[in-house]
């Protein structure tokens, strides 16, 4: 408890006395990435905004460490919180270096005049985040990726225990959002840094964070590693997904499967299958497949998208039972796929399904 | 990499002093100019002269002290208050065609010092450079505050401006009619005022100006620093720890000071509070407050002192009012500024 550099008790975000989020409670220990997830409009910015002191809480406090962010000034509380936001610079003549630089604000004097000593520190979170070819270049000219990592140098160098970041990755193509939470996570690592962030990517927030806040409609759900909150169905819940699913084993979603009796049947296993069914859900047609084990790649992908899937666990024999049933599923359908020939000695029962399913089937795919 | 940095920072620096130079050289010439050059010619010689107290042609010296001096002093100062008015509303609105003409705020000063004009001198009291500021700041204030009640209600940066342009008709129409029905001494005065001019100011006059001027903008360039984390917008000024509240308030009240008195001294001058920020931001090539102040201040005496200048020798002997010369020569920037706005960020 004494060792989270931000916690908050019972505390109510919301606007005009009006809660949005009530009665929060979490900590964030030193050096720990920590990731609000939830969907549009829970409040994870309006929580941010607060964490921040940007926004009076409803009720309840926040800590910083052990001192009430009210009791903070604002000074003393740009040296120990800075943040990423979402709201864009409009800068004009300022060099990506000039920006960085004013991240040393709290720290220069009256006139704001860089020492020896801050351009140093300036030039080193510039490095940090691999920006130095673009330290003269005008902010307004660079990239999505390049001006956020130019934000979060401007925050590294501000040289606080916490940094806030509200969906820093949203605008970043695969690489930059790679790389960037890559570099939150190096921060957060080397330098003891407490990193709390809100991001969309469910699957890299589930990837990367140490901890995750589930904010629902109903505020704060739950609050745990990723082991914890990935639990089957959850996020389905959290969101509330109605088309398509969410797999929180694999991280994976997939789009709505064809609805009605299944009109074709797989014969699929080993990641033989996975294209096939998504083609088939492109074209509307529902379908049913086996015989696949659970540790198997197509397994995620069948479930999401299949009208039926017969399927043994991991370690298991798949058996009589099972084979009974994906040859009456087989027979059911008008149309049969088989995504491959060779079989592990394993699963004699694929192997003997697939030589029914070529005796039966004249037009077999 | 490091050499290339170097050298970029060294390029910079001596922009940057180039730059003052050249404002500063250009306040100098642009000083003698005004003071030699008129219906009676005054050339540097006799000038210098005058100024060491070994020429004694009573009707020069009594030209150059009590009328051209004064004025070109007034030019100065009031053109560099405009010009740092003009930047204090930009940076304040995030919008690059404010400024105190515009928003209606000049205007508003205008018709407070037209009332009291016209009830003091119907009440046989002589006006003074203080009563007449305070006059002005008080009419500044009024409609700032209408303009930021609407600047709350809109969140369009052109909707401030028809705004702020519909305030100042308002303000004049009633400045109108208020001269109107005004004693027929008042109106010639009031009349002349009321469309701009460096004339018929005073040392007094000057000495009360420059007072308020200077204080105000040594003010504001003590607020560099903070007006520097504003322009990166609210949320980063406060996590930088700025007291956003009380930075609010004194931008607001020191552009109200300096426009108020300019209108109090010179009546509405148009176009160099918006003009005079952005040719000198061109010419620094850079938007730091700590070099764009006192560059404005000096940008904003160069550009008054020479539409002064060319207002009264243009066509004498016959004067124009300043802000006909102030027009030609800034509206042209503010539409240059619009047109590279929407080529730039669309």
């Amino acid at each position: 408890m004494a060792d989270y550099s931000l916690h908050t008790e019972r505390l109510s975000v919301g606007y005009n006395g009006r809660p949005v989020l009530e009665r929060l409670d979490f900590g964030v220990n030193r050096g720990e990435l920590v990731t609000l997830i939830g969907p549009n409009g829970a409040g994870k910015s309006t929580l941010l905004k607060s964490l921040a002191g940007q926004l009076a809480p409803v009720a309840g406090t926040a800590y910083i460490g052990k001192d009430a962010l009210a009791d903070i000034s604002a000074d003393a509380l740009s040296r120990r919180l800075a943040v990423v936001f979402t709201e864009r610079l409009r800068t004009e003549l300022m060099t990506c270096r000039d920006v960085v630089a004013t991240g040393r604000y709290p720290y220069t004097g009256r006139f704001g005049i860089l020492s020896k000593e801050d351009r140093k520190k300036v030039a080193e979170a510039m490095e940090l985040v691999q920006l130095n070819g673009l330290a003269d270049a005008d902010f307004q000219s660079i990239s999505d990726g390049q001006r956020q990592r130019v934000m979060l140098a401007r925050a590294i160098c501000q040289e606080t225990e916490i940094i806030l970041l509200d969906e820093p990755t949203s605008y970043l193509d695969v690489k930059h959002k790679l790389e960037f939470l890559s570099l939150l996570q190096r921060m957060a690592r080397e330098k003891k840094l407490s990193v709390i962030m809100s991001l969309h990517e469910l699957d890299l927030a589930g990837k990367v964070s140490d901890k995750l806040v589930c904010i629902g409609k109903n505020g704060v759900e739950r609050v745990g590693t990723p082991r914890e909150v990935f639990v089957q169905g959850y996020i389905s819940e959290l969101f509330s997904i109605t088309a398509g699913s969410f797999d929180e084993a694999s991280y994976a979603m997939e789009p709505e499967a064809p609805k009605g009796a299944p009109e074709v049947f797989v014969l699929a296993g080993a990641g033989s299958g996975r294209e096939t069914f998504r083609e088939l859900q492109r074209k509307g047609i529902p379908f049913a497949t086996g015989i696949i084990f659970e540790s198997d790649l197509d397994y995620p992908v069948a479930r999401a998208l299949a009208a039926n899937v017969v399927s043994a666990g991991a370690c298991e024999h798949i058996g009589n039972k099972r084979l009974q049933r994906a040859k009456e599923l087989a027979a059911s359908c008008k149309r049969v796929i088989c995504c491959r020939r060779d079989f592990a000695p394993w699963e004699p029962e694929n192997r003997e399904l697939y030589r029914e399913l070529k005796k039966n089937f004249a037009a077999l795919e | 990499m490091r050499k290339k940095q170097r050298g970029n920072k060294g390029s910079m620096k001596r922009r940057y002093i180039f730059a003052y130079a050249i404002l500063i050289a250009a306040v100098a010439l642009l000083l003698i100019l005004n003071i030699a050059i008129g219906s009676v010619r005054i050339s540097p010689g006799d000038i210098w002269s005058i100024a060491i107290g070994k020429k004694t042609d009573v009707l020069m010296e009594s030209i150059l002290w009590q009328i051209r001096l004064p004025r070109a002093a007034a030019a100065a100062v009031l053109g560099g208050a405009l010009a740092l008015s003009g930047y204090l509303l930009q940076t304040f609105f995030h919008n690059p065609i404010a400024g105190p003409f515009v928003l209606g705020i000049s205007s508003g000063a205008k018709l407070a010092v037209a009332l009291v004009m016209i009830v003091f001198t119907r009440e046989a009291v002589r006006v003074s450079s203080a009563s007449m500021i305070a006059a002005a700041f008080a009419g500044a204030l009024l409609s700032m505050c209408f303009v930021l009640l609407m600047a709350r209600a809109v969140d369009k940066m052109s909707m401030l401006i028809v705004g702020g342009v519909m305030i100042g008709y308002i303000c004049s129409a009633i400045t109108d009619i208020a001269v109107t029905f005004a004693d027929d001494a008042d109106i010639v005065n009031l009349h002349n005022w009321s469309k701009g001019s460096f004339s018929g100011i005073t040392w007094e006059n000057v000495a009360v100006m420059s007072v308020t001027v200077f204080a105000a903008s040594a003010l504001i360039f003590l607020l560099a620093k903070p007006i520097g984390a504003y322009q990166l917008g609210e949320v980063y000024a406060r996590n930088m720890g700025v007291n956003l509240r009380l930075l609010r308030i004194l931008m607001v009240l020191l552009s109200s000071v300096l426009a108020a008195c300019i209108t109090a001294f010179a009546g509405p001058v148009s176009f160099v509070g918006i003009a005079v920020p952005h040719l000198v931001k061109r010419l620094l090539k850079t938007s730091k407050p700590i070099l764009m102040i006192p560059a404005c201040f000096l940008g904003g005496s160069v550009f008054c002192l020479m539409c002064d200048l060319l207002a009264r020798t243009m066509f004498a002997p016959t004067e124009m009012s300043i802000s006909t010369v102030t027009a030609v020569f800034g509206a042209p920037v503010v539409i240059a500024v619009l047109l590279r706005r929407k080529g730039g960020t669309g």
